[in-house]
């Protein structure tokens, strides 16, 4: 369960870290040896983007990343058989995250069985109010698998409550207005978002957008259960190679062990 | 929100969360109008003062004569003030706008009607305003661009993926998300998350409402059947809206771009390419591969240029109550310049896309079968690519002339 694996890891860490790679990008190969990388370095979990189109959530980054992937002719079938390989290697729970037509277009049903033979633990569909999920939660409930689902800084507490209600394994808040990538500035107003949240669910907090260095994870510490790193790590990669992800990851997460007995 | 905007089965609101709370605001605020009748009465003093409703119906007395069959009539959207339907749907979203209390428009376009029209709204009723465009838009569409400009519009472009119609409308979706506390999007036609299709459509209705006046008026009958360009689907939706309880037939044109067998075109609904998918916030039928990506389309009018289209229309073409055809660059050139010359009118590439499938038809008629084109734009923003269609001589000469001048 995925929950109960978050939840236990908090017993042993103050908070989590999940990070975010985009199908393909730089190159199917080179995905692979990224997520050895994060793995390597501790991260507790991960999400795969399966590249879109149309990615309308995400910032000049990630959209970047995954019109490349495309253009380079990824497919989805070949992402699918990638995520099972790499769930299969490596002994942390991954996710799917994507938007809704490629689920559509695959068939939810197919992708939720495959998703179960797979091992992957969950999905994150950004793009898919609970309103317009009922097909896509049908199918992940018969697949017992987590639909990951957000919250937003404006969304009003019953909303919230409602969300909840309909997610599983932990709830994606969404730190900010805007899209992924630009910089987010954690201040005691965000402090106050994070305890609304905590108010309607007993899930774990995963917080993502603009979460990209030490400082923010310190914030972080003890008011949310996971932090999500996606834009800056693909950044990393970019500007400074693959063979420097474990060090940045480490030195986020310097001093998040919990100090028992001294 | 009060209701999730499906046509048996397509629209919906496929949005992300952030933007949740936005949409509410945005559909109580139309119901409010919808139910005022001072509402139309206010919206319809704008367009009869700011800009030229009703606009009239044109009789094409010497195109009918040479098909020889029905008597051709034409709806003239190019008399709007900026010089296409757009123009409707932009003075209604900013009357809300106004309601709604919002300081800044952001606005995607195609063609550069739509963002004309949105950047002269926000210049009238004094907003802040960035419109985004595609690059290759911009530069087929370059006039249009200048206007932006000069009329205090911020014009961005955009870059990512196909750089068209919809890669601005991610774009504009994507200041939004960011921003939509101050800043309403209006979006051009009736495509998108509800309740964009139902709402564009409901400021666009004003066509239908006078045509069907006016043509009973000057015809005493009502048309067989009425034309109009599909590009999202807004200018049709407008004039089709008059008819739908009547007995005349509803032709939608798409963009056969190269022809339909060449792959490169933007034909939804009238072709067997495209496939039932979701995407920029909507369910419809899409130009998409079989993984779901969306696919590049072509057409030469960059208003017609576009993978989606309206949700309403599908589920009309699925009724069988619009008929959906297609017509290629090449005959939209010969209908555009086919009705200069006879009429002395020039409609915009996207609205002789209308024109060229009531060419086909008008001879088949009967004499006494009345039908109506929407001419949804006028042509002058496409002069430089007539031009080159025309591989005009003096108009090259010209640029030359012109240029040299700029480099002296
Ligand atoms: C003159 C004109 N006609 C038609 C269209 C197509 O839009 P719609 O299908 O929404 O009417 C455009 C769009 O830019 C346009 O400028």
């Amino acid at each position: 369960m995925l929950e109960s694996y978050i939840k236990n890891r908090l017993k042993e860490k103050e908070i989590l870290l999940m990070t975010h790679i985009v199908i393909g990008y730089p190159s199917f190969e080179d995905s692979f040896r990224i997520i050895e990388e994060m793995v390597k370095a501790g991260v507790d979990l991960m999400e795969l983007q399966i590249p879109f189109s149309e990615p309308m959530a995400d910032g000049p980054v990630i959209l970047s990343a995954n019109q490349k992937s495309l253009a380079y002719g990824t497919k989805v079938a070949k992402c699918m058989e990638f995520a099972k390989k790499v769930s299969k290697t490596f002994n942390i729970p991954f996710l799917f995250m994507s938007y809704y037509n490629i689920l559509y277009k695959y068939g939810l049903k197919d992708f939720t069985s495959f998703m179960k033979d797979a091992g992957i633990h969950g999905a994150i569909v950004p793009d898919l109010p609970h309103e317009e999920a009922c097909d896509y939660l049908k199918a992940m409930e018969a697949c017992n698998l987590n639909p990951i689902m957000l919250f937003s800084p404006n969304t009003p507490k019953d909303r919230l409550k409602a969300i909840a209600s309909y997610a599983k394994g932990f709830i994606y808040c969404v730190a900010r207005k805007g899209v992924t990538g630009s910089s987010t500035s954690f201040s005691d107003e965000f402090e106050a978002y994070v305890n609304r949240c905590r108010k309607e669910t007993d899930l774990p907090l995963a917080i993502g957008f603009g979460v990209k260095e030490k400082r923010d994870i310190d914030f972080l510490r003890g008011k949310a259960d996971i932090a999500i790193i996606g834009t800056a790590i693909i950044k990393l990669i970019e500007q400074k190679g693959i063979e420097h992800i474990k060090e940045f990851i480490e030195s986020l997460t310097v001093a998040s062990t919990k100090q028992n007995s001294s | 929100m009060k209701t999730r905007g499906y046509f048996n089965g397509f629209g919906g609101a496929y949005i992300p969360e952030i933007l949740v709370e936005t949409f509410k605001e945005l559909e109580n605020a139309f119901l409010d109008v919808k139910d005022d009748p001072l509402f139309w009465n206010e919206y319809k003093t704008v367009l009869s003062t700011y800009s030229c409703r009703p606009t009239p119906v044109t009789f094409a007395e010497n195109l009918t004569r040479y098909f020889n069959g029905a008597r051709i009539y034409i709806k003239r959207e190019d008399l709007n003030h900026t010089g296409a339907h757009k123009a409707n749907n932009v003075i209604g979203q900013g009357l809300l706008v106004k309601r709604m209390g919002k300081k800044r428009v952001i606005a995607e376009t195609g063609a550069g009607q739509h963002g004309v029209a949105t950047a002269t709204m926000a210049a009238k009723f004094g907003f802040k305003c960035t419109i985004y465009m595609g690059e290759v838009d911009m530069e087929r569409q370059r006039p249009n661009v200048f206007w932006m400009e000069k009329l205090g519009a911020e014009v961005i472009p955009v870059t990512e993926g196909t750089r068209i119609l919809k890669d601005a409308i991610n774009e504009a979706f994507r200041d939004w998300v960011a921003n939509m506390d101050t800043t309403h999007y209006v979006l051009g036609t009736a495509c998108g998350p509800h309740p964009f299709p139902e709402m564009v459509t409901y400021f666009q209705s004003i066509i239908g409402k006078e045509a069907r006046k006016q043509i009973i008026k000057i015809t005493n009958k009502l048309p067989s059947r009425v034309y109009a360009c599909v590009g999202g689907g807004s200018n049709a939706m407008g004039i089709f809206s008059g008819f739908f309880d009547d007995p005349v037939e509803l032709i939608g044109v798409e963009a056969g771009g190269r022809g339909l067998e060449s792959g490169r075109h933007a034909a939804r609904l009238s072709s067997t390419d495209a496939s039932i998918g979701i995407a920029q916030g909507y369910k419809t039928y899409f130009l998409q591969d079989s993984d779901g990506q969306m696919k590049k389309t072509h057409s030469v009018a960059a208003g017609l240029d576009y993978v989606g289209v309206s949700p309403i229309l599908a589920d009309l073409k699925e009724k069988g109550r619009v008929r959906f055809e297609s017509a290629t660059d090449k005959e939209v050139i010969d209908a555009m310049s086919l009705t200069i010359k006879k009429e002395g009118l020039i409609p915009a590439l996207e609205s002789a896309h209308a024109f060229v499938q009531a060419f086909k038809d008008a001879p088949k008629l009967d004499k006494d079968d009345v039908i109506l084109i929407n001419q949804s734009g006028r042509g002058d923003k496409d002069i430089f690519t007539i031009a080159d269609a025309f591989s005009d001589p003096g108009w090259k000469e010209f640029i030359i002339k012109k240029a040299k001048e700029y480099n002296a």
